[in-house]
């Protein structure tokens, strides 16, 4: 009997494209990947459009306005399976640092004509909005997780994306840790696996891309980053990046805000 | 294979810095893939070796979340403690396939995971380091379920063991009884002498392999005052450890105190990021994960070193058996000074300082240990 091969679409929301492109970027994957699922829905790659329920959604970017709130209803409703790929729509993405200030302020030193523009006030993660199926993270996403999310949506079981430190990874790839032996601050720590350990891996200190690990114990870390001689300004800084939303990082960054307006 | 040293008196020799070279090179002769300590990224980590590329001069400078190299003022070849590197990364391996499956039509294939044995020398093995990998021994070939992965290359390896002559800030083999002399394990040990007149290794012979490799080399037997200098060496190292264990039955204090407040303090200090036992050279722990291709033709599972310190590690049915960090630091803690004991029965510490060195926020098992004995006392 022949079965219909689940129907694949890719969204996207506030963004720099760079996630949907790393399914372009497959290559050698892209042909099996095209064999494997209908690509029903993908403007990046193609303008054909089949109209209907998907079985996969994959959605990248955050939720900045009124429109894109209405937009991931709708995604919602006609999704089986809704993945969420790379931090924008996992944790609001950098845009998210409106969500320290104030917009109107934003807009009026940006835009001629203010008033056309309809925006939130906040960047908001897709979970934050809808119910998500799985979230897959990085800033961008690693392509070799983002086939193994789709391989594991396929063949029914969990993918291979652990929720653990980046040290792990570095261990196993044999790296010397750069903050014990080089006293470069290093947010491996407390920061969720997925990019292979890569700026350790070149001698420098992990920038979270990938967000908070389980289970995060940023203010150790900073405790101890600040007797390496980071005032409460830097380490505000290193919290507010592609994952300044995410509460870990936010908590942390806005608590060495605190300190920094006390003086 | 190393045998424990026989009752007989000790055959010690001394050999030359040239002797070293030929020593590696003898074993390269042999077809033997020979690891040592090497200088890489700013730290001297265990790499391939093809002569004697060994860390001369350089030592290193440890305490808690610190590690740094230095000048010695000498050409010692070695003169340093252990580095963030152990042996275990050899023979019982990060990350390794188990097995392959495919699917042709209706029939399935499983092929096993490829064990290919490296014929090891492992050159510069510190006591410490002889009495992890007996550990590992008992746990992964000593019971009913033999590792064929961790035995293939454990079986043919050839260890040529260091006395140590520098103790790490963060060292404390002694309270653990598992250092600084080396006592068995070992096919050849040596103890580097640097005096005015020369630069040479007392060797003393574990094995028949060790004896019949030394045979070829140029040597000249031990006097009593080299076999004098090479006990002085040692018994410095003794006497100037970085660290100590409390004084007592340790098993015991901590299984009385697992409710004591510290728990809770080290826990908010503690990343739960693993590094403690990623570094360790008695953890064994594994998980596996299951990959498939995209067609569905091709499938795979692999295994990789795990920690307790993830919350995957614990999760059965209904979540995280341990979801706090304070009942992760103290799983680890007991386990290697406590319940390891009813488990295999050692210890499953060595006193190697390595977790308390590369610890990102230098936590110290051996103050926590103390503040907990020292509870008790006030």
């Amino acid at each position: 009997m022949e079965t219909r091969k689940p129907r694949l679409a890719v969204w996207k929301f506030a963004s720099c494209d760079g996630c949907q492109l790393s399914l372009l970027d497959c290559e050698d994957e892209l042909l099996a990947i095209a064999g494997a699922v209908q690509i029903a829905y993908f403007p990046e790659a193609t303008r054909g459009e089949v109209r209907g329920v998907y079985d996969l959604s994959l959605v990248e970017g955050s939720i900045t306005t009124p429109h894109d709130v209405e937009r991931i209803h709708e995604v919602r409703r006609r999704s089986k399976t809704l993945v969420s790929i790379g931090a924008c729509a996992t944790a609001g993405g950098i845009q998210a640092l409106r969500n320290f200030a104030d917009v109107r302020e934003y807009m009026s030193l940006v835009y001629a004509h203010p008033e056309y523009i309809r925006t939130l006030e906040t960047s908001t993660a897709i979970s934050e909005n809808v119910h998500v199926d799985f979230e897959l993270r990085g800033c961008p996403i690693n392509k070799s997780q983002l086939i193994d999310v789709v391989s594991a949506f396929l063949a029914g079981r969990r993918p291979n994306t652990p929720t653990h430190s980046v040290c792990i990874q570095c261990k196993l790839k044999g790296n010397v840790c750069v903050m014990v032996a080089k006293a470069t601050p290093c947010l491996g720590p407390v920061t969720h696996e997925g990019c292979g350990a890569l700026c350790p891996s070149y001698d420098r200190g992990c920038y979270g891309c990938f967000g908070p690990k389980e289970t995060p114990n940023a203010p150790s870390l900073s405790g101890w980053f600040a007797s390496m001689g980071m005032d409460s300004k830097a380490l505000q800084r290193i919290y507010r990046t592609f994952n300044a939303h995410a509460e870990p990082f936010r908590k942390e960054s806005e608590r060495h805000d605190a300190q920094d307006r006390k003086g | 294979m190393p045998q424990a040293s026989s009752s007989a008196a000790p055959e010690r020799y001394m050999i030359s810095v040239d002797g070293l070279r030929l020593l590696i090179e003898a074993l390269r002769a042999r077809g033997r893939r020979v690891v040592a300590p090497v200088v890489a990224d700013g730290a001297i980590i265990y790499d391939d070796i093809d002569s004697l590329e060994l860390p001369r001069g350089v030592t290193d400078e440890q305490e808690a979340g610190r590690y740094k190299l230095a000048q010695r003022g000498d050409d010692a070849y070695f003169g340093y403690a252990v580095g963030p590197h152990s042996w275990k990364k050899f023979l019982h391996k990060p990350a390794l396939r188990l097995w392959r499956a495919e699917r042709k039509g209706d029939e399935v294939t499983v092929e096993a995971g490829r064990i290919e044995p490296q014929n090891y020398a492992f050159l510069g093995v510190r006591a410490c380091e002889l009495k992890a990998i007996a550990i590992q021994d008992r746990v992964l070939m000593g019971g009913d379920y033999v590792d064929p992965h961790y035995k293939a290359q454990r079986d043919g390896a050839f260890i040529v063991a260091v006395n140590c002559g520098k103790a790490g800030g963060t060292c404390f083999c002694v309270s653990m009884e598992a250092g600084p002399k080396v006592t068995q394990g070992f096919d050849l040990a040596l103890t580097e002498l640097i005096s005015q007149a020369a630069h040479e290794f007392l060797v003393e012979v574990g094995s028949p392999a060790g004896a019949e490799l030394l045979a070829e080399l140029p040597r000249r037997p031990a006097t009593r005052e080299d076999t004098g200098a090479a006990q002085a060496v040692v018994e410095h190292t003794a006497a100037s450890m970085g660290r100590h264990m409390p004084q007592e039955d340790v098993p015991a204090l901590l299984m009385r105190n697992l409710q004591h407040p510290r728990w809770q303090e080290v826990a908010q200090r503690c990343l739960s990021c693993a590094n403690c036992t990623m570094v360790c050279p008695t953890c064994f722990c594994t998980t596996v994960e299951d990959h498939n291709d995209l067609a569905g033709v091709e499938s795979s599972r692999t295994r990789r070193w795990d920690s307790c310190f993830t919350m995957d590690y614990s999760y059965i049915h209904g979540g995280s058996v341990r979801p706090t960090v304070l009942s992760r630091y103290r799983q680890w803690m007991t386990h290697k000074l406590a319940t390891w004991h009813e488990q295999f029965g050692t210890y499953g510490c060595v006193g190697c300082g390595r977790c308390i060195t590369w610890c990102p926020v230098g936590i110290d098992i051996t103050e926590e240990t103390q503040a907990i004995a020292a509870s008790e006392k006030a």
